[in-house]
């Protein structure tokens, strides 16, 4: 029991940050056990109600229910930000393997594309990709569209770390073993990397949300989906801050700060896993 | 006798190019050695840091390819290889690598290294075969299986990690080990186990072993046949007991009298040494003894041409002039004056 | 050759431990031993044995999760445990100079080799003008060997023989009473060992200094010390002057450890040391090395063998030889 709790504190961070994300998790999940989703729709209820005990975020211009929105929109928004963390970590660690380990021209290109990426300003590229698609967005394609951003620093993480590894005796060993290169990379270099691979996840993650809410709250975000960005969009548009409804435009931005303390936290845990050295000392 | 690991005329050099970051070293200069496992031999290439010594071990192995000339195993270029020929060189020359630590896959039991060859190769068709192959290897190199199979890397001392790896070899059946440093890391009490195990390995198994290392007391030791590295070239090499007995290359006289001898009464030899100042690795000039900034004997032709091989012995070859006179022997049959 | 030269400094049952999650690694368990003025002395034993943690003990650099426990470091009759962290820091370098593993490599690379030892000078109270450092910093480069304008070199232009002669400058900077040289050539090739080690012993003759070498070379002790101390397990086997211990070593330990070395003479047997050395974290009951010993008796399972002078100057720790009157 001692061994657990001495655990727990060594990766406090990990633990509170996982704590985090589950429970936004949930809210989507039970939520709608306990609050009437349909209010989410609009023109379902009196529009433009102050908070009180059935509406207790009370409700839109448009006559939805807060509450009921931001239980809707919080998983639609994970969802966006874990297709798109899949699809960019599952691009950036077969770029960043094929990269790392082959090296020649195959590294040579894709480096310089993941490089190249990097440096030009994704928002405006989103922008431009979702402006001509605007009027056929809907919560897929807009994640298919953000995890264009998502899959460059799984690329370059990975692939440092496979030149890391290349060179390790243990590689050359199975080599002598008569292990494949493929299976080399399967077998004896992908369990070591698992820990980036979750940092990657991680990383992707959160900036596919990022880019998410960035175009949602510019209003190319999918028009009839109340996720979180849509929320603050739709908040900018009937100038609630101006008005002092605060119990509209605060919401999302508290769960998207909880979600974001939480993914910085998981990555900060993560980290002290891959380094032994940021362990505190007993 | 089939020739079956060759070094011709091989050439090693780093860095430099177009966008070359690093100045360009030599690392090797026109090596040749022609390794035959029929008569099984043990032969130590020995040489401190800068000599060349990890460049060769990685040129025999495939690891790097060489700027000028080619590394042949039975007759053809890695290059040149099919994928079959490919897999049965990684079957023949098996490797011994310096850290007992990095060898092993963290993530894995002890047991894959032995299991993966197995696997691969072919040589056991049933699980419980398997086991039993590994369990006879580990048991001739003094290990027990019930000890160290099940075992994670770190849960064993650097010395049974490296035992294990002589079992991996010998599991192999290759015809030849490169043993690249591999009790440098290990303490003095384990290294005799290890060194013995090699022997058995040549002496029962019928393996031949090339042995690298800086330690030229474990070389000796062991090996039958030495060459000494310097600077990237050869400088002596032949009959280890002739060459550790009595030097005749100026670079091998410095090495030997360099050690310190156990004993308290036999102290270092008292001939003052000039200090080295070529400090980081330069690309010398091809036309010249790499000994010549250091060597007290130094004359005039040293700096013009490197020397090359004089058999002052039947059985041993030194690359300097103060030995001309004597027929000159090609690098390239150097083994010729090898002990059998 | 004096017959009794003053105590220049006295360790006594020092304990240093590691204190992890499963419990205290006993690193250092119990050592004792005195340093004469003047006299080269040598720490050797393997990997886990606590040579050189003794070392870094000395000079009070023991980090957490170690610790020193217990015992008393006197040098000169000043107590070193009791001295506040300021005056320990004058101690070090000003009377106990450290040579390190790697020493080399914790040079700064981006400040001038003599530049850094000018720092060290002025840390410790020293002021002159540049031209007097210049002067001095030189005639320093000098005594190791190296020459003047080396001093305006980087770490990375010097190789690692020139680097660890600076080491060396730095660590006699100041004229100390005792450097302790913790495996100082070992990432060095044979022939600049055998340089770095001549310079070593001439600028110790020179000062005056004590040198207690750390290492696991036996051949390097051979050369350079004139008593050796046997390390095994934390704990200090045997203690005798160098030509003692290899003509007729007492400990079964020390016995076996100078049988299994190669020799350059003639090639020989494969002898090792049988069995592995213990865990610190539970170390064996009584004598630690009882598990491997060839001699081993049923006192030496229960009974710690004390360190003790059985002959002159020879100490041992062992139940073979009687207990001293």
């Amino acid at each position: 029991m001692n061994l657990w709790l001495d655990r727990l504190f060594t990766y406090r961070q990990l633990a509170v940050g996982l704590v985090i994300i589950l429970a936004i998790v949930l809210l989507g999940l039970v939520g709608p056990l306990f609050v009437d989703v349909g209010g989410a729709k609009v023109g379902v209820e009196i529009p433009d109600l102050t908070p009180s005990l059935e509406h207790p975020l009370g409700t839109d211009t448009v006559g939805r229910d807060l509450l009921a929105v931001i239980i809707v929109g919080t998983p639609q928004t994970l969802t966006i930000g874990l297709i798109a963390g899949v699809i960019g970590l599952g691009i950036g660690t077969v770029f960043g393997f094929v990269s790392g380990y082959y090296g020649g021209y195959a590294d040579t290109l894709l480096r310089g594309a993941a490089d190249v990426f990097l440096t030009v300003p994704g928002l405006l590229i989103l922008v431009v990709i979702a402006s001509s698609t605007k009027g056929a967005v809907n919560v897929q394609t807009e994640a298919l569209v953000v995890s264009a951003l998502a899959w460059m620093w799984p690329t370059r993480t990975i692939r440092s770390q496979v030149l890391t590894m290349r060179e390790r005796s243990y590689i050359r060993v199975a080599r002598f073993s008569g292990t494949s290169d493929p299976r080399i990379i399967v077998e004896e270099m992908m369990p070591n990397l698992l820990p980036y691979l979750a940092a990657g996840f991680v990383g992707s993650v959160a900036t596919a949300i990022l880019a998410s809410i960035g175009l949602e709250a510019l209003g190319l975000g999918p028009q009839n989906q109340p996720t979180l960005g849509m929320t603050i969009y739709w908040g900018l548009y009937y100038t609630t801050v101006m008005r002092g409804l605060v119990w509209w435009w605060l919401p999302p931005i508290v769960i998207i700060v909880l979600i974001f303390v939480g993914l910085f936290s998981i990555s900060a845990g993560l980290d002290k896993i891959i380094n032994p050295r940021l362990r505190s000392t007993t | 006798m089939t020739a079956v690991l060759e070094a011709r005329h091989v050439t090693k050099i780093y860095g430099g190019g177009f966008f070359g970051r690093r100045r360009r070293t030599r690392a090797l200069h026109d090596f040749s050695l022609r390794v035959d496992t029929d008569p099984p031999s043990i032969t130590a290439i020995v040489g401190e840091s800068g000599s060349g010594k990890t460049t060769l071990a990685h040129l025999l192995l495939g690891l790097i390819a060489p700027t000028l000339g080619e590394v042949v195993y039975q007759g053809k270029t890695f290059r040149a290889m099919s994928g079959e020929e490919r897999r049965a060189f990684r079957r023949d020359v098996q490797v011994i690598f310096q850290d007992p630590y990095d060898a092993y896959n963290p993530f894995y039991k002890v047991d894959h290294v032995l299991a993966k060859p197995i696997a691969n190769f072919q040589l056991a068709t049933s699980r419980r075969d398997s086991v039993k192959l590994m369990e006879e290897a580990l048991e001739a190199v003094g290990l027990r299986p019930a000890d160290t199979l099940g075992r994670y890397p770190h849960q064993l001392s650097g010395g049974q990690r490296q035992r294990i790896m002589v079992a991996r070899a010998l599991l192999v059946k290759p015809r030849l080990i490169i043993a690249d440093e591999p009790v440098s890391m290990v303490d003095a009490s384990l290294r005799a186990t290890i060194l013995g195990s090699l022997r058995t390995l040549n002496q029962d198994f019928g393996i031949s072993i090339v042995y690298i290392t800086h330690d030229v007391t474990t070389a000796y030791q062991i090996s039958q046949n030495i060459i000494v590295l310097y600077g990237g070239s050869v400088s002596e090499a032949g009959d280890v007991e002739l060459v550790i007995q009595q030097p005749k290359h100026p670079y091998t006289q410095l090495l030997i009298g360099s050690i310190p001898s156990p004993n308290p009464r036999h102290h270092w030899k008292s001939r003052a040494v000039p200090f080295d100042t070529s400090a980081v690795g330069s690309l010398s000039s091809n036309g010249s003894c790499k000994f010549v900034a250091r060597c007290p004997f130094a004359m005039p032709r040293c700096s013009q041409l490197h020397p090359p091989l004089f058999q002052t012995d039947e059985h041993r070859v030194v690359a300097c002039y103060l030995h001309d006179g004597v027929p000159i022997t090609d690098a390239r049959v150097m083994d010729e004056v090898f002990v059998r | 050759m004096t017959i009794k030269s003053r105590d220049l400094l006295e360790v006594k049952d020092l304990r240093v431990y590691f204190h992890t999650r499963h419990g205290p690694v006993k690193a250092v368990d119990g050592v004792s031993f005195r340093l004469h003025e003047g006299e080269r002395f040598g720490l050797v034993g393997e990997s886990g044995s606590g040579k050189s943690t003794t070392g870094l003990a000395i000079l009070r650099l023991i980090k957490p999760p170690g610790k020193i426990e217990g015992g008393e470091i006197r040098l000169a009759g000043v107590d070193v445990l009791g001295l506040s962290e300021p005056a320990m820091r004058k101690t070090r370098l000003g009377d106990l100079a450290l040579v390190a593993q790697g020493a080399m490599n914790s040079l700064n690379p981006v400040m001038r080799v003599g530049d850094q030892i000018v720092d060290a000078l002025q840390d410790h109270g020293v002021q002159a003008s540049r031209k007097q450092f210049a002067d001095r910093i030189g005639q320093l480069f000098e005594r190791v060997g190296l020459r003047r304008h080396d001093a305006n070199r980087f770490p990375h232009e010097l190789s690692g023989g020139m680097k660890q002669r600076v080491c060396i400058a730095l660590a006699i900077s100041l004229r100390p009473k005792v450097i302790v040289a913790d495996e100082p050539t070992s990432a060095l090739d044979v022939v600049v060992q055998r340089q770095v080690m001549d310079t070593l012993t001439d600028v110790q003759t020179d000062l005056g200094a004590a040198v207690i070498l750390i290492g696991h070379d036996m051949g390097l002790m051979a050369q350079f010390v004139q008593r050796l101390g046997v390390m095994y397990a934390g704990e200090l086997v045997e203690i005798s002057p160098m030509d003692d211990v290899y003509a007729e070593p007492l400990h079964p330990y020390t016995r076996l450890l100078i049988a299994c070395l190669p020799s350059l003479e003639q090639k020989g047997v494969f002898a090792g040391i049988p069995g592995l050395p213990p865990s610190l974290l539970s170390p064996p009951a009584g004598c630690p090395f009882n598990p491997r010993c060839p001699h081993v008796m049923d006192r030496c399972r229960v009974e710690r063998p004390v360190l003790q002078e059985v002959a002159p100057d020879r100490w041992v720790a062992c139940h073979l030889y009687p207990r001293a009157a």
